[in-house]
């Protein structure tokens, strides 16, 4: 960013609950359905239908409550926010206004130095999601899909505390990863399951009255938070640059053309007309359901960071890497816990090779090909010198493409590492006799040149001799 | 046609209820006699927006077919009428209102789905005030309603094809909703018995909401046993209205024989100010006088608050109407103006051809009351006083157990009288209110004529006490004939 101006940016982040049925109807949330076969008369608006909560979502907002530090209020309202749209059946959304569920929390993230900065959590509260217009497709009309229309949507707002395009994106990551952690939210971005408006202003340093800003709508990818941000910031210190007003308004971001461009202007916002739901009794939560509620939470990502530091010696990076989903540390855990080898080792496979052949074959690690244990198989070959490591990355290829467990591969590729003394003791020999002008050079003081020696006992033995050994045994006859 | 038959029309449902137990007629021959009479009758009154002859038919051979092998809810075979508020699958429901004038609900009211549970055969839907929002009914898209003691009055509303239906002996009873008096006002301008409950006490599922932290069902009947006997099937919890409340519905007609003997009237000083007519004022102190004879003590009780309800209820009920009204777009279901430009022109011109001037009327001044900038001084303000109203109530029934006062200021006016002066037409509801915005059950009872035209004697009781309101009522037709008059044009 430009010397001599500050970025203040608050996020806005809706999650979609992962509850089976709507927040206030029954039909069915799944995703990718046939246009409005997942709306039932309530979330059509029918006349004289009633909403009705569903339970799950109080616990789910809940958790996530207690997950960032927050106060879960005693008592909460749902509100009705009214507008006309043809994807909003009632003309009014049933939200929370006045009284959220949740409110006063806190994130930490890591800051542009490397420090710990907390980001304060303003508010976190439940509403429905509207259903979608279809313009593709059709001519001279529009089409309705009802089928995301009352989807559960926990929508968090945080304090403008961001001050960088890559805060934000560091707050949405660990927002995103505490999300999943509750499995509250399955954080599918494609999908829309978790999305972010962000609301951006300038102001030069020293100063202390906020700038103007805009509300950048629907970001759905971490780099496209970024990318927006990153416009948005420009931009603006552009316009005043020029001598220009930022003017309050709503703006999109257009991934193809890379730039922000505006929506509707703050003359143009609606008069949203909240008031309580009058078909809705508010949601009281008691001390207890929220004691219950804390029994059943899970090791957060930041303690469980502290812990795989601590617990396991792993360098804070790679804890960090390991605790950014909770299925990938639950591996990282598994496979530690079934091989002798070192939890720095099996950390350095997982987040090397693993995910390596993860991301090539673009899966999840639940769906992994090679299982924890398995892993964990691999790494005490390693462990016990059955193999080294640059052959044991040959047979993790082998046994991702489905060639069976690590000693299967070693022993049908006849992998097994060379530990025998006399036999390694004779390719060096070999290796000697055969680069005299290196020998010489390297007598003379080239140490250096033991990296060529080593190469060319591996290249002879097909790497498979033990690299620890062959550099001993090279040592002690060059020496002689 | 047996004698008994050519009065079964005159019959209240505990004598039908009698009569077909004992085999003096069926239910097709009562239902045929019903419907042959809101054929003869219903052109000079328009209580019906929809008449069900075939399904009517059907259900009534159903019941009998019931009562031959010994099954058969309670109401089985017996005839009412829905207001046409109620969704009834597959027979359209209007609401009263051109927006709606061609929309058929894929799904029955849970009250339509009660009755019909308990064998009651729906001879059709009556006319109404549009979306409710209406102190004469004529409001209504399909013209006024009359009312029966005089062609030329208003039957009152909005459940005035409810009431002026069963005033005339075409249905014994009709179901009603009431927002600030719409069961009441209509029952004591027709001289029949309406019952408003405790709000909720009867599910809203399936009721189109006009305001709906006041709306709530209830019955019009010609005598209180009757409504007691429809009230207990229609009570009761519903998961699919959170407003409603899981309290257990008592047995209504097990207690309505147990003497008022030391109930605690309370009579109000502000009902007997100089907006009551002084002839409707001085039945109401007959009324309260045989109850006095029945052995029930009168205390005097202050409302201190309770000229605030009229202009309290014309804040919130506007507030919940216009947002309640915003999903007739003509987008899904209703009205759709034809050729629209774009999606603006589809919004204006649909609402502006679907609703009547009343519903606009409404949907403007509760939008401007929940304006930014606004709602603080109305709203809120609104919601503010509805609280001390409650209070106010509750101070009462802590020394009374029912209060006791005029349901309208006046007896029936002239079609036409108010409908240019909203005001003066909204003063109406000043004595039925106040139960609304305190969610108590009130009751109007027939008590009196004035000019030959039907006056109500009003009784609100605590959350829950429609028991006491339904023994009250009919402790006092036992002794009053009010209730046996018949408009001599129906006789």
């Amino acid at each position: 960013m430009k010397a001599g101006w500050e970025v203040v940016i608050g996020l806005e982040i809706h999650a979609q609950l992962a509850t089976r049925s709507k927040i206030f109807s029954g039909a069915s949330t799944a995703y990718g359905a046939a246009p409005n076969t997942q709306a039932c008369l309530v979330d059509l608006g029918y006349p004289g239908v009633l909403p009705v909560l569903n339970e799950e979502v109080v616990h789910m907002a809940t958790m996530f409550g207690l997950a960032v530090n927050a106060t879960v209020a005693p008592r909460s309202v749902f509100a009705r926010k009214n507008y006309f749209y043809p994807d909003l059946p009632k003309g009014y959304q049933i939200s929370q206004f006045e009284l959220p569920i949740v409110e006063h929390g806190e994130l930490y993230i890591t800051d542009d130095e490397g420090r710990d900065k907390r980001i304060g959590i303003t508010r976190a509260h439940l509403e429905e999601d509207a259903g979608k217009s279809i313009h593709e497709g059709l001519e001279r009309s529009s089409g309705i899909d009802l089928n995301r229309a009352g989807t559960p949507l926990l929508e968090i707002v945080s304090e403008p505390d961001l001050r960088s395009a890559k805060e934000a994106v560091a707050y949405m990551r660990k927002m995103h990863s505490i999300v999943r952690y509750l499995r509250i939210s399955d954080g599918n971005m494609q999908e829309g399951s978790f999305r972010c408006d962000a609301n951006v202003s300038v102001r030069p340093v020293g100063q202390q009255e906020l700038g103007t800003r805009t509300e950048l709508k629907n970001l759905n990818s971490f780099r496209f938070v970024e990318r927006a941000i990153n416009f948005e910031i420009d931009r603006q210190i552009e316009v005043i640059e020029d001598g220009g007003e930022v003017v309050q308004e709503t703006r999109l971001y257009d991934s193809d053309k890379d730039e922000t461009r505006p929506m509707r202007s703050k003359e143009e916002s609606h008069d949203y007309r909240y008031f309580p739901d009058p078909d809705l009794l508010p949601v009281e939560i008691s001390p207890e359901y929220i004691e219950t509620a804390r029994q059943q939470l899970p090791e957060l990502p930041t303690a469980k960071k502290r812990r795989f530091t601590d617990q396991y010696d792993l360098k804070p990076d790679d804890a960090d890497l390991l605790t950014g989903s909770r299925p990938l540390a639950d591996y990282f855990e598994a496979a530690v816990a079934a091989t002798g080898a070192k939890p720095q080792l099996v950390a350095n496979w997982v987040i090397g090779d693993l995910s390596g052949a993860l991301n090539r074959d673009s899966l999840e690690i639940a769906d992994s090909k090679v299982s924890a244990t398995e892993l964990a198989g691999l790494l005490t070959r390693i462990h016990d010198n059955t193999i080294s490591g640059k052959i044991a990355k040959q047979v993790f290829e082998a046994m991702w493409a489905g060639e069976g467990d690590a000693d299967t591969v070693i022993d049908a590729k006849g992998l097994k590492q060379i530990t025998d003394s006399t036999a390694i003791e004779a390719v060096v020999d070999e290796v000697i006799a055969a680069n005299p002008g290196q020998v010489a050079e390297y007598r003379a003081g080239k140490e250096k040149l033991i990296g060529f020696f080593v190469g060319r006992v591996m290249q002879a033995t097909k790497g498979q001799a033990n690299p620890g050994q062959v550099n001993q045994i090279l040592k002690k006859k060059l020496h002689d | 046609m047996s004698d008994s038959q050519q009065d079964l029309f005159s019959q209240s449902m505990t004598e039908l209820a009698a009569g077909l137990d004992a085999g003096d007629f069926t239910s097709a021959e009562l239902t045929e006699t019903l419907l042959e009479r809101i054929g003869a009758h219903d052109d000079k009154l328009n209580a019906f927006i929809t008449v069900t002859a075939d399904e009517a038919l059907q259900s009534a051979a159903r019941a009998d077919e019931a009562r031959a092998s010994g099954r058969g809810g309670v109401l089985n075979g017996l005839p009412v009428l829905h207001k046409d508020i109620f969704c009834t699958r597959g027979v359209k429901t209007t609401c009263g209102s051109r927006m709606l004038d061609n929309f058929v609900a894929p799904y029955d009211a849970t009250v339509v789905e009660k009755l019909a549970g308990a064998g009651a055969v729906v001879l059709g839907k009556t006319n109404m005030d549009e979306f409710a929002m209406g102190s004469s009914n004529e409001t209504s898209y399909f013209g006024p309603v009359r009312n029966p003691w005089n062609l030329e009055c208003s039957p009152g509303g909005s459940s005035g094809g409810s009431a002026a239906a069963v005033a005339a002996r075409l249905a014994p009873a009709a179901t009603g909703t009431d927002t600030g008096g719409s069961i009441r006002q209509p029952a004591a301008l027709t001289g029949t018995v309406g019952i408003k409950p405790t709000y909720g006490r009867v599910s809203r599922y399936g009721m189109i909401a006009f305001a709906s932290s006041l709306d709530q069902a209830g019955v019009i009947t010609r005598t209180a046993e009757d409504a007691a006997r429809l009230l207990g099937v229609m009570a009761g919890f519903d998961e699919r209205d959170s407003t409603s409340i899981d309290e257990p519905v008592p047995d209504y007609i097990a207690g309505l024989d147990r003497p008022i003997k030391g109930l605690r009237v309370g009579i109000v000083r502000q009902h007997f100010d100089a907006g009551l007519d002084a002839d409707c004022a001085v039945s109401i102190r007959e009324a309260i006088a045989v109850l006095e004879s029945l052995g029930a003590t009168t205390v005097e009780v202050d409302l201190p608050n309770l000229d605030l309800s009229v202009p309290t209820y014309y804040v919130v009920a506007p507030a919940e109407c216009s947002s309640n009204l915003s999903r007739f777009d003509g987008v899904r279901f209703g009205h759709r103006a034809d050729e629209a430009e774009d999606l603006m022109d589809l919004y204006c011109r649909s609402r502006g051809e679907g609703f009547g001037d009343e519903v606009k009327r409404r949907i403007m001044t509760g939008t401007y009351v929940l304006s930014a900038g606004y709602y603080d001084a109305y709203y809120l303000k609104a919601q503010q006083v509805r609280h001390l109203i409650a209070d106010d109530f509750r101070s009462a029934f802590a020394d009374v157990d029912v209060i006791a006062g005029p349901t309208s200021p006046t007896p029936a006016f002239r079609l036409g009288d108010k409908i240019d002066d909203p005001i003066t037409m909204y003063l109406n509801d000043i004595y039925t209110i106040g139960a609304n915005l305190a969610g108590l059950p009130g009751m109007s009872i027939p008590c009196g004529f004035v000019n030959g035209l039907p006056v109500g004697l009003h009784l609100v009781a605590a959350h829950f006490a429609e028991e006491t309101l339904l023994r009250c009522s009919h402790q006092f037709q036992q002794h009053t004939d009010w209730h046996k008059a018949c408009p001599k044009d129906f006789a």
